[in-house]
C-alpha cells in the first residue's frame, strides 16, 4: 500500500467489519486496498460503481454498487395508461429501444388479447434485429475501445449511424422510438423504408468482415480477452445469466428459438455457441449474432406481407382519423381510448423475449382500470451484472475492465 | 406438468391458476424453499432458471403483499409462475437464494422498493436507493413524486410550500 503522496482514506474497523461479507477478512487487517472504481469511470459504460479490494495489481473481491441510474420507471408506469408507459419503457435500456417497447407490447397484447397483422409483425421483426445490430456496435465499439482498440469503436459508431437514420425514418425518433403500440405499429412503415434497409444490408457485411478482421485473430486481442472473465454453465444458470454471455459458456438458450414471439418462428437463423465462457467466447458469439440478424432482416423483408400495419380491434386501437367523420361508434372509441383508455381484464403475464442482452421478461399485473396496477421489468443486464463477482476472481484490474465490456451491460437497464 | 406438482404437495400448493395461457400456483409461505427446491431438482421437470423474483402490492385489499417468482426449464422448456401472498406490517418470506443464487439481486430489489424481508438472504442490503433511505417507495400507500400543476384556485397554498432561498 503506498504510504508516501497521495491522501488516502482511512476506514475505520467498524466500517469494514460492517461489510464482512462482502470483502475479505485481509482488507480488515490492512494488507489489501479498498479502492472505489467510481460512478463515474470511462470503463464502466453507465454509472456503475465497484467497490475493488485489490492485493496491488489482483483484484480479490469485486462488489458492484448500483442504482445511479434509478429513475423510478416501475412507479411511474402505474401513473399512466398502458399506452403513456410505451415511451418509458424506451429509456431503460437506451441502447435497443424498441426492445423494451416490443417487450412491454407483447405483455399487453397478450392480456388484452389482441391479435397483431402480420406486416406488423415482420416489420416487428426487422425493427428489432436492426435494433440488435445497433446495440451489438455500440457494445464492439466500447469493448474494444476499452482495450484499446481506438477505432473500431468510429467504424461501429459510422454504422450505427446508418441504423439511426433508418429508425428516424420509421418513428422520426432516431434512439426513443416507441414505435410500436399494442395491436400493431404507430404508423405503417414508409415509403423509402425497404431500399434503405436494403442499402444499409448491401454495405454492412464488409463492416462486419473488417470488425471480425481487426479483432478476431489479432494477437493482442487474443491475449486480453482469451481465459479471462470465465463463468460455466452451472454457475451462469444459477446466477440468472441470459443471452450471449450464457450461450458464450456453452447453454444454447434463444428465446427467439424456445419459445417464439411476433413471428419469429418463421425465419431461419443459427444460434452462435461456444464453450469456454471466457470474454473471448462472448466476443465471439455476438458478432456472429450480426451475421445473424442479417440473415433475419433478409428473410423478412423478402417476405414482408402489404396490409394493415395494425390491429382492428377499436377497443385497444384508436381508430384512423378520416372514419371519425362518418361512424359514431369510431367518435365514441376514439374518445374513450383517448381520455380513458383501455381496460384489460383482470390478470397477470409475464412475456419473456430475447433482447440484445439476454432475456427481457415483462411483468403486469392489472387490476381491472386503465392504469396497471404493477408493472415489473425484468432486465437482462441487472441479473448478467449480480453474476460478475464470479468472473473476477483474482484477475488484474485491466481484465476487470475487458470483463465489464463483455458482459455488455447498460446502466439503464439495471437501475431502470 | 402441473398436476406433477400438485401431487407432491397438495396441502402446501393451491392452483393452478391459469389465464393466458400461462400457470400460476399459489405457495404456502412456510413450505416455499420445500417445493422450490423439489421444482429445482425433480429430474423431469428441472426448473433451473429463476428469471425474476418480484413483489405485487394490492393495497388497501387484504392480502397485501404477492411475491412472485418466474421459473424457467431450460432442459424442458417449461415456464412457471410460484405466488406467495404475504400480509401485515412486517412481511417476511424465506429467501431463495439457496436454491437459486440468482435470487440475490432480485429480493434485495424487492427488499428495497417493496419492503419485504428475506430470511436468510446473505446480503440483505438496499441496492437501488441510498443506504439511509427511509421508507419503501413502491408501496401503494408512499407517496407520489409528481408536482402538483398550480392553478388559480391552489396558488397560493402551493406558492407557500416552495423553498424559496432567504434574502
Amino acid at each position: 500500500m503506498s504510504t508516501n503522496q497521495t491522501q488516502v482514506m482511512e476506514l475505520t474497523v467498524d466500517d469494514l467489519k460492517e461489510m464482512r461479507g462482502l470483502v475479505s477478512d485481509r482488507a480488515i487487517a490492512g494488507e489489501t486496498v479498498l479502492l472505489n472504481m467510481g460512478p463515474q469511470h470511462p470503463s464502466t459504460h453507465g454509472v456503475l460503481r465497484l467497490l475493488l479490494e485489490i492485493d496491488g495489481e489482483n483484484v480479490v473481491s469485486c462488489v458492484p454498487d448500483v442504482g445511479f441510474l434509478h429513475t423510478g420507471i416501475e412507479k411511474s408506469c402505474e401513473d399512466q395508461t398502458y399506452m403513456k408507459v410505451i415511451p418509458l419503457t424506451d429509456r431503460m435500456d437506451y441502447l435497443a429501444p424498441l426492445s423494451n417497447n416490443l417487450g412491454y407490447v407483447l405483455a399487453v397484447e397478450k392480456l388484452m388479447e389482441v391479435d397483431v397483422p402480420l406486416r406488423a409483425q415482420y416489420a416487428r421483426v426487422i425493427l428489432c434485429e436492426l435494433t440488435r445490430i445497433a446495440s451489438h456496435l455500440v457494445w464492439l465499439g466500447t469493448h474494444a475501445m476499452d482495450l484499446a482498440a481506438m477505432s473500431v469503436f468510429l467504424y461501429c459508431f459510422r454504422e450505427r449511424e446508418k441504423i439511426l437514420d433508418i429508425l428516424e425514418m420509421v418513428s422520426g425518433q432516431r434512439m426513443m422510438s416507441s414505435y410500436f403500440r399494442p395491436g400493431g405499429l404507430w404508423r405503417d412503415l414508409p415509403t423509402g423504408f425497404e431500399e434503405a434497409v436494403r442499402a444499409f444490408m448491401d454495405h454492412f457485411p464488409l463492416e462486419v468482415k473488417e470488425y471480425e478482421g481487426l479483432l478476431k485473430k489479432n494477437p493482442l486481442w487474443i491475449d486480453r480477452t482469451k481465459g479471462v472473465g470465465v463463468i460455466t454453465a452451472e454457475q451462469a444458470v444459477a446466477w440468472g445469466v441470459t443471452g450471449s454471455s450464457l450461450r458464450g459458456s456453452g447453454v444454447n438458450w434463444d428465446i427467439r428459438k424456445a419459445i417464439p414471439y411476433s413471428s419469429y418462428d418463421q425465419f431461419e437463423f443459427d444460434v452462435p455457441l461456444r464453450t469456454e465462457g471466457d470474454v473471448y467466447a462472448r466476443f465471439w458469439c455476438r458478432v456472429q449474432e450480426l451475421w445473424q440478424s442479417l440473415r433475419i432482416i433478409d428473410q423478412a423483408l423478402k417476405k414482408l406481407p402489404k396490409g394493415p400495419f395494425i390491429s382492428n380491434n377499436r377497443k385497444v386501437v384508436p381508430p384512423p382519423k378520416e372514419e371519425l367523420a362518418y361512424s359514431m361508434e369510431s367518435l365514441i372509441h376514439h374518445f374513450k381510448l383517448w381520455t380513458e383508455g383501455f381496460t384489460p381484464p383482470v390478470g397477470e403475464v409475464y412475456v419473456r423475449i430475447e433482447s440484445p442482452r439476454g432475456e427481457f421478461g415483462c411483468y403486469l399485473s392489472s387490476d381491472g382500470s386503465p392504469k396497471p396496477r404493477r408493472v415489473h421489468f425484468r432486465t437482462p443486464s441487472f441479473a448478467n451484472l449480480s453474476a460478475m463477482h464470479l468472473m473476477t476472481k483474482g484477475v488484474f484490474i485491466a481484465d476487470l475492465v475487458a470483463i465489464i465490456g463483455s458482459i455488455d451491460i447498460v446502466l439503464g437497464d439495471v437501475d431502470r | 406438468m402441473i398436476d406433477l406438482i400438485t401431487s407432491q404437495f397438495p396441502d402446501a400448493i393451491s392452483g393452478p391458476i391459469e389465464f393466458r395461457g400461462e400457470q400460476t400456483l399459489v405457495v404456502q409461505p412456510d413450505r416455499l424453499i420445500e417445493v422450490c427446491t423439489f421444482l429445482r431438482d425433480d429430474p423431469r421437470l428441472r426448473f433451473d432458471l429463476l428469471s425474476d423474483v418480484s413483489a405485487v402490492d394490492h393495497f388497501p385489499a387484504s392480502p397485501r403483499f404477492a411475491v412472485n417468482y418466474h421459473l424457467y426449464s431450460l432442459e424442458n422448456n417449461y415456464q412457471l409462475r410460484l405466488k406467495v401472498w404475504l400480509d401485515g406490517e412486517q412481511p417476511h418470506i424465506a429467501s431463495v437464494t439457496s436454491v437459486w443464487p440468482g435470487a440475490n439481486w432480485h429480493e434485495r430489489e424487492v427488499w428495497d422498493l417493496m419492503g419485504i424481508k428475506f430470511d436468510g438472504h446473505p446480503d440483505p442490503r438496499r441496492i437501488f436507493l441510498p443506504e439511509d433511505y427511509l421508507g419503501h417507495p413502491l408501496r401503494k400507500d408512499s407517496a407520489q413524486f409528481y408536482e402538483e400543476p398550480q392553478f388559480t384556485h391552489n396558488f397560493d397554498l402551493i406558492e407557500s410550500q416552495k423553498p424559496y432561498a432567504k434574502e
